[in-house]
């Protein structure tokens, strides 16, 4: 029996390609965001709300990731910001290879913030670097409290936390001090954020939040 | 299932490692796994066995390194291993404790099994 030694990390091509995408970004000024959630937490609608709330503050294009429609992605052209649809054809995640190839067609020097959509999802993604300068995870009052302590990957590797459908608080059992505290067990860096995407509630703070970013140069 | 696609670039680094050596007899494959890197052993195991069966990789198997989750609490120092995944020191309950290791999923090396006769 012989050994041959490789020591190679397994996502090496798609964590060198991500870095490809984020000189690109960074040459062209982008902020980018890579929005996770579960199916259902409200991504597109607080999308949506974003895009209504920033469309005079920054010019805005969306990259739609979806598993097998573009439902999502006709929701946002609504808005007439640039978009440009990923369909994964039953993928459960999004790469860096085809946000690449999403980009190509996007003119990236009319953008200043470049929203991801990844599909409904907190396991996969979580391990795929696309190049972003933060992920942003979706969790909607209705999914429960332990949700971060049952994925805490993505948790770990996200910078901000939306609490979404907070309207809904009188009619769910849940405590949001203790989401927050579940998900800030897991890292204590998270910027935390509390909104009502379909009622348009926090979305001023949100929105507030990335354009210091952006201002800021959002190194 | 993320696995999936964990699975064809394990086969993609095999296939580009193994090309000096003879395919038919990879024997295994040893891949670290850490406890945090959101990765189901079982389930790459199964990707990696659905992902092989076409090719001259039928016959290899993974070798699956389980790395713990071990980190080390900034504010008092204390080393431990991560048995949930707080992040929390159990010394002195500060959050936010560093990752030292269980964060991998590399592929190690290739086992060649001698006694196939090769065709090279
Ligand atoms: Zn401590």
């Amino acid at each position: 029996m012989s050994v041959v030694t490789i020591e190679r990390k397994v996502l090496q091509k798609n964590d060198d390609l991500a870095a490809s995408n984020r000189e690109l970004f960074a040459r062209n000024g982008l902020l980018v965001l890579n929005i996770v959630s579960s199916p259902g937490a409200g991504k597109t609608t607080l999308l949506e709300a974003t895009i209504e709330e920033l469309k005079d503050r920054a010019r805005i294009a969306v990259v739609e990731g979806d598993v097998q429609t573009d439902i999502d992605a006709q929701r946002v052209a609504r808005y007439g910001v640039p978009v440009v649809q990923i369909v994964t054809n039953g993928g459960c995640h999004l790469e860096a290879a085809l946000v690449a190839a999403a980009v190509e067609r996007l003119d990236l020097d009319q953008v200043d913030l470049l929203v991801i959509e990844n599909v409904g999802n907190l396991v996969c993604p979580a391990n795929f670097d696309l190049g972003e300068a933060m992920k942003v995870v979706v969790l909607s009052t209705t999914e429960g409290a332990d949700k971060p302590l049952k994925y805490p990957a993505m948790f770990r590797r996200a910078a901000v936390l939306i609490i979404n459908k907070v309207d809904l608080l009188p009619y769910v059992n849940v405590d949001v001090e203790e989401i927050k505290r579940n998900a800030q067990h897991i890292n204590p860096k998270l910027v935390v954020f509390e909104t009502a995407a379909t009622a348009r509630l926090g979305i001023t703070e949100w929105c507030d939040w990335l354009v210091a970013r952006l201002a800021a140069g959002h190194a | 299932m993320h696995e999936l696609t964990m699975a064809a670039g394990i086969l993609d680094i095999v296939q580009q490692n193994v090309a000096a050596a003879d395919a038919g007899r990879v024997r295994a494959v040893r891949v670290r796994v850490g406890d945090m890197a959101g990765v189901v052993p079982d389930s790459l195991e199964f990707c990696f066995e659905a992902i092989v069966a076409d090719t001259p990789y039928a016959a290899a198997f993974l070798e699956i390194d389980r790395v713990p989750a071990l980190a080390t609490c900034g504010e008092c120092g204390c080393f431990t291993r991560l048995a949930q995944p707080l992040f929390v020191c159990p010394a002195c309950g500060a959050m936010g404790m560093a990752l030292q290791s269980g964060d991998e999923l590399q592929v190690v090396d290739l086992e060649l099994d001698d006694t196939v006769e090769g065709a090279a």
